[in-house]
Parts: structure tokens; sequence; C-alpha cells
């Protein structure tokens, strides 16, 4: 019904510029750029609006345009004592959201599939349409915000997301060790926002209450040593997706030099993952989505999600 | 020759049958006689569920124990032009699992094994047809649970909990279903067997796990599940605070999200809830409060301690006329008894009850309740509010007696109003019971028809033909083939 039809002049706009026809494709901060293929020659680049648009704090969400940056949209959420889960690297928010790549701290702060409520995307017929909605819990029809997320703009071009926010704790501790066994860290404590493992180094970020973080770090003392750190290690380029429990054979695998998220089953390594066997019947369903939401191939041609 | 290709080249071959004898006959064959009902009483049972919408027409019931069985049901039931209903406990409140078109209904409760339990990896595989409860009740001694606990967590089953995306009091926290599944092995109506997610740190693809959960058995049915194990957390402080208004206690809910906590569960009971309550467990719920919130913070070490003294403050500055910290295990279970048994505890009230489920701006909720008490009065409707008020998620129970005449066409009314109010304060129409048949007509209201034409397309993907649980979720209008799957029955014949 129109009454419904989205009225912000800024995100018609933009679906008028993508326009009904053509080869579209939205940049955003060209962080993950090169995921999913190359993109095809001729394809019009676009950039999504910017904006927060509506932030709610005592509701933790917030409206945010797709070409925000995750920095600034975080730095206007810092204000009230709050972030999301999108991972800060320099990207945009619908960046983050149409590549779907959870940040290093995912055990602590959500996923990018968990934050994301209510999509605003222009389809490839050249209309806005919007999915999910404004509310912490909906299951009001289809999921399209699960369906975009990751979707690699293949889709449609998110304009604009409504995401969870989550309180920034009290305090933030990065602790490593030389010594540890990652694995018991990881059990050793109740609610990480990471561990990761070098094969030497286990890193241990603990957040909440200081005295819950003491705690915490008491019961990880137990095990090894540990020290305060001033953060993460450096990570390496590419990523794998493993389960949490091929993590204890990682030298089975042609990783290089890698920085391992235990618990999550990511590794962040110097050399890329071999392509993962694809299940005949999920490529299917999902062959017949870029179909129907695609059909003239318009899309951010050239990229598929999983693939390239 | 597959179990499959058995049973398609045996229909066709059964000309002196009717089409729904042979339906029977081909289903029998593939299963057992004991594994498919057609018996009136079945299919008369089966067309209901636990909401107050009828109307449903069964065919014949089937009660696989693999996949491979659920795919030759979706063979034999394409092959006799029928629909398919995957049904589990039969608890949805939305009228999902109410066979429309007398189709093959697939009852998943007896794939009901807990396939594997991993430790290492936090994943448990299991069949859609192990009740919520039994899981938690396996995984404790090893010092984890499934976190998602709707209130019909003892006999529902994680099949239907993922076709809902069930909810339940510690979802503030933890997240509804779709946040505790990585991984599905599903089968299409076409009888194609997908595995969606994975329980890899990032499966590749498009996320089609997610758009599985809450797809209301409409996109197929799950066969197995991988859920997440939540740890049980060493500390657990459960509070009950008493007020002297509904108001109050929706202040002090919105003050301790806004102080940035996020407890284990905030729950709201008014007064003629509680008292039913109280009469029904002896809970020791106070029966002259207006209203009663159960707060729950998780911890380790002082952390829920510091949790528990914050709501204790909060609460005491919006109003809380008493705050009491449950002093043991035993009491605590005492309380959240209670709060589940909510539902059963109306009977002695009322012969029948509507229970809604809408979501609203938590900052909302107390202007939303004002006008919830005030359509339940104009419509001449007793109605009781429970809720998880941490969420937004409202459960206003509607109490009548259904035998009195034109009493059912007042909580319609009352309840289309409750929807209304929801939504013009930007709130959604289900927060955890879904569409079904229920809420269809209300969609309109949320979406534009290009938004319902992407959600339909969605479908599609999956199920080309409309084939798995027709006429449910989307109105009618913008649902793909749904009306030709309805259709191809004539009606009567199952009667």
């Amino acid at each position: 019904m129109s009454t419904l039809a989205v009225t912000d002049p800024v995100l018609t706009a933009f679906a008028e510029e993508i326009g009904p026809e053509g080869p579209v494709a939205v940049e955003g901060g060209r962080t993950r750029w090169q995921l999913g293929g190359e993109l095809a020659p001729g394809t019009r680049l676009m950039h999504a609006p910017e904006g927060v648009v509506e932030y709610a704090p005592a509701e933790m969400t917030v409206r945010v345009r797709a070409g925000t940056t995750v920095a600034d949209l975080h730095a206007e959420l810092a204000v009230a004592g709050q972030r999301t889960g999108l991972p800060e690297r320099g990207g945009t928010v619908g960046g983050a959201v149409a590549v779907g790549e959870n940040s290093i701290h995912v055990l602590g702060r959500s996923s990018v599939r968990n934050a994301v409520l209510q999509i605003r995307y222009v389809a490839a017929d050249g209309r806005l349409v919007t999915g999910g909605g404004p509310t912490v819990k909906n299951v009001t029809g289809f999921n399209l915000p699960k369906l975009m997320v990751g979707s690699l703009g293949t889709l449609g071009w998110i304009a604009e997301v409504i995401l969870r926010t989550n309180p920034i704790p009290e305090t933030t501790r990065w602790l490593v060790s030389a010594d540890a066994d990652p694995f018991a860290a990881r059990d050793a404590v109740l609610r990480p926002s990471a561990v990761l493992w070098d094969g030497t180094r286990t890193w241990v970020e603990l957040e909440g209450h200081r005295a819950e973080v003491d705690h915490e770090q008491a019961a990880l003392e137990q095990l090894a040593t540990f020290e305060a750190s001033s953060g993460p290690p450096p990570l390496p380029p590419h990523r794998w997706s493993l389960t949490p429990a091929q993590l204890r054979s990682l030298g089975d695998h042609d990783t290089g030099a890698f920085v391992a998220s235990i618990g999550v089953g990511l590794v962040h390594a110097s050399r890329p993952q071999p392509p993962r066997p694809v299940d005949p019947g999920a490529a299917e369903i999902a062959r017949r989505m870029k179909e129907l939401f695609d059909p003239t191939g318009r899309c951010n041609p050239g990229r598929q999600p999983g693939g390239g | 020759m597959s179990l499959l290709g058995r049973v398609k080249s045996a229909v066709g071959g059964r000309r002196s049958l009717t089409g729904a004898e042979a339906l029977v006959a081909d289903l029998r064959e593939a299963l057992s006689a004991e594994r498919v009902r057609d018996d009136g009483a079945e299919r008369s049972l089966i067309g209901h569920d636990a909401s107050v919408f009828g109307g449903g027409v069964s065919g014949p019931v089937c009660f696989p124990t693999s996949t491979a069985e659920v795919q030759a049901i979706m063979g034999i039931s394409e092959a006799h032009g029928r629909a398919v209903v995957p049904r589990g406990a039969g608890t949805g409140l939305a009228g999902g699992a109410i066979p429309l078109g007398a189709p093959v209904v697939i009852a998943i409760t007896r794939m009901n094994r807990v396939l594997e339990i991993d430790v290492d990896n936090r994943v448990a595989w299991v069949e859609p047809g192990v009740v919520n409860l039994d899981l938690t009740k396996q995984l404790r001694p090893l010092g984890f649970h499934y976190a998602p606990d709707p209130s019909s967590q003892q006999v529902c089953t994680i099949g239907g909990n993922v076709a809902n995306n069930s909810g339940g009091p510690h979802c503030l926290a933890y997240g509804v279903t779709d946040a505790h599944v990585l991984a599905l092995e599903v089968v299409l109506a076409d009888g194609t067997v997908a595995m969606l997610g994975g329980i890899d740190a990032e499966p590749a693809g498009l996320d089609l796990r997610g758009a599985f959960v809450g797809s209301e058995g409409t996109l197929g049915v799950a066969t197995k599940i991988a859920v997440r194990l939540t740890p049980n957390p060493p500390v657990v402080r459960t509070l009950l605070l008493s007020f002297a208004s509904v108001r109050d206690a929706a202040a002090t809910v919105s003050a301790v999200i806004a102080a940035g906590m996020v407890p284990a569960a905030l729950e709201v009971m008014d007064q003629r809830i509680t008292v039913a309550v109280e009469n029904y467990v002896g809970a020791g719920y106070p029966r002259d409060a207006a209203a009663v919130l159960l707060a729950e913070v998780e911890g380790v070490g002082p952390g829920a301690d510091i949790d528990a003294a914050w709501i204790d403050e909060i609460g005491r500055a919006n109003g809380a006329t008493d705050v009491r910290v449950a002093a043991s295990d035993e009491e605590r279970e005492l309380l959240w008894k209670g709060r589940k048994t909510a539902f059963g505890a109306i009977a002695q009230i009322a012969p029948d009850y509507y229970l809604h489920d809408t979501v609203v701006p938590r900052s909302e909720l107390a202007d939303v309740l004002d006008q919830v008490y005030e359509i339940a009065a104009r419509h001449d409707l007793i109605v009781m509010n429970v809720f998880h008020a941490g969420d937004g998620n409202l459960h206003p129970l509607l109490l009548f007696d259904a035998r009195q005449p034109g009493t059912l066409e007042r909580v319609h009314a009352a309840g289309a109003e409750i929807l209304q109010a929801s939504l013009a304060a930007g709130g959604v129409l289900s927060g955890e019971h879904g569409i079904g048949v229920e809420k269809q007509r209300f969609m309109e209201e949320m979406f534009t028809s290009a938004d319902l034409e992407h959600q339909n397309m969605l479908r599609q993907a999956f199920d080309p033909a409309c084939r798995a649980n027709p006429g449910k979720v989307l109105p009618v209008g913008h649902s793909c083939a749904d009306i030709q799957a309805l259709r191809r029955v004539p009606a009567g014949v199952w009667g």
C-alpha cells in the first residue's frame, strides 16, 4: 500500500539513479572488493547514500544509510555508550552487510546476520523494497534481511538498514599468553569477546563489569601466565571458514601464518582457503533465487556469493 | 531402484482405486500401514492446532522416520497433485499447521532422535521431532542447554521451533531460534534434499538457512537440525519486583534496557494473570500488585549480583513497591514455573482464550498496554497481559466463552484493533508466533506490494510449485501458485 512506500527523498533519489536497467554495482570502502569474482566490465559504479537517520539509544536500534562508514556510525553510537556487531575495517555499513563477514569480536558483539533487523534495498526493477521490521524481535513474514546479508549485492542494492545495537561494557581488556592452551582458555571463561591463537600465543578479549573481567582474568591465570595486551595481533589477509573443532588440527591445513578465532572456527591466514564443496541442493535454490530477484543479471554482475 | 523411484513407478498402477485410496496405498507402501493414518479421528485432530482457527481438512497423515521417507512422501504427494503440510507438536498459535486443501500431512514427531552431541563444536545434531525441553535435559549434565525456551517447551518440537523461529523468555539475551540454528538438512517439496548453512564459522553462499528458519513450513521440511549449545551460566539471579501499576513495570523495563544492561529475561505479568497463576501453582507471586516484573540476570563471579543490584535500584526509582531476590534454586524454579504455566492457569477463568503476539518499541510499551486494556473493555472482553517486556513483545490474552453467540466476532475485532495499535506505535505483526492464517490479511498494513512480491520470490526459489503448506503467511494475491494448489482437490474429497 502506498502509505508504506519509502518516502525518504534520499533513498528514492538513489533508486531513481539506479533506474530500471543496465548493470550496476555499489561500491563502499572497497575493503573486500575482490570477493566473489571480478566485476563485469562496463558496470556502472555508484555510492549508496550516507547518514544516520534515526537513533534511539533506549530501543537499542539505529537506522542508518548504507553508504555511512562503520567508523562514523560507531562514533555516533559511542556517545550513547553503544556499538554494533559490524566489523570496523575501513568500510561502509552497506559493504559490511553485503559481505556478511563478522568482526573478530563476534563471540561478544553478535554476528552481522543477527545485527540486521530491517533492510531497504533497490530491487533489480528499480523499486525500493523493505524486508524485516524496526523492532528487536520480529517474525512477520519471510526473512529478506537474512537473505540479503552476505549476498554481495547480487540480489539488490542495499540502501538502508536498521541495526541492533549493544551496550559498550564498562571494561574491555585484552590479555596475551605465550604458553596457554587456547582451547582450555576458551573453556575457562563464560563469554569472551574473542580468543585468538597464532600457534604460539593466545590473546583473550574480556568484556563486562570490571569485577567480572577481573574474575575471568583470574580464571585464565589459573591456566597459564597472561599479561595485558594493547589489542589483537595483526591479522593475515585471507579468511578460512572451519569448524571450531577443526582448529585443533590446523597443521593439516595449508594456511601459512595464521591467527585463528578459537570457539568460532574462523582462521585469518596468509594463504587463501581452497574452494569449499557446495551442496548441490542449496546451489540450485541459490540459482533460482538469483533468477527471480535479478532476471536480467544487472545486480553486481560477475560476483557470486561464495564464488570467485 | 531407489525408494523414491519405486513409489513413483507404483503411482499410476492402481487404476481401480479412487485417487484418495491410491494416495494412501502409495504412502503405505513407502512407509508402513501403521504410519499412514487416514481415519476420520486422526484427520480431524490434525485439522487444528493450538490456535482458535479451524477449518482445516487434512488428507492422510504420515509419520516418517527418515529423510528418505520424507522424500518419498514428497514424491508421492507431487505425483498425486497434493500439497504437503509439515507438523510438529501442533502447539502453534497462528494456524500455521492447519491443513488447507486436503494436503498430505507430514507429522515429524517420530523423527525424535538426538543424533549427536558435539561438545567440541558446541553443536547438537537433532531430528525435527525432538522436544525442546528434552534436548535441554540431555545437555544440562554436560554444562550446556538449548537457549530458546517457548512456554510450550515441554511439548513443542525443535522442528516446529525452526518453522516458527520461536522465542521464549530467555531470548532477550540469547536471541530467538534463528540465532541458535547453524545448519539444516531440508527436503523440498519436489523431493530434493539440501543442506543449508553449516557448522563452520562462515558458511559460503547465500544464507538459505536464515531464509528457511521462520518460514512456517512453506519452504519444505527440516529433517536434521544443527543447534548451538549454550553454556550454563555459573551464577543466576532472579528478581521479583512488584508494582502499583503496569505503567511503572513497563517504565522499569525501559529504564533497565536504557541503562545498558541486557538481562537474560524481563517478563511482566499483570494482576489478573498473577492471581490466576497463584491460584494454579502457588509460586509465591504477590496477589495485590498491579503488575510484577520477573527479571533474571546471569554472569560469572560478581557480575550477576552487580546487575541484580542495578535492577533493584532502577525498579525502586520507578515505583517498585517490593523487590525480592529468589533465595534458592527452588524458589527461582517455582517463579519460572508460575510464569511458564500462565496459559494453563486461565482455564479457571474462562473456557477459551486467544493469545495475541505483537511487538512494539520498548518505549511505547506502557502506552500500547493502556490501549490494549481500553480496546478489551470496549469490546466487553476480559484481557490479561503476560509478556516478554524486555524486547517489547506483547502477549495480550483475550478470555471468552466461544459458546456465547457473537463472542468470537468480538474477540477478532478486538484483536485487529490491538494489531493496529501496535503497528501505529511503530511495531510489527508478530514477535514469535508467526503469521500462519491468523495475520495474513494484515500483512498489507506492514508491507508494500513490492515487499510482498519479494517475500514470495524467496519462497518460490525453494518451492516453485508452492506445494509446501499453501495458503499461509502471504495474503492471497501475493502468494505464488497457492490458489491452484488449494483448488486442485475438489472440496469434500476428504470430508
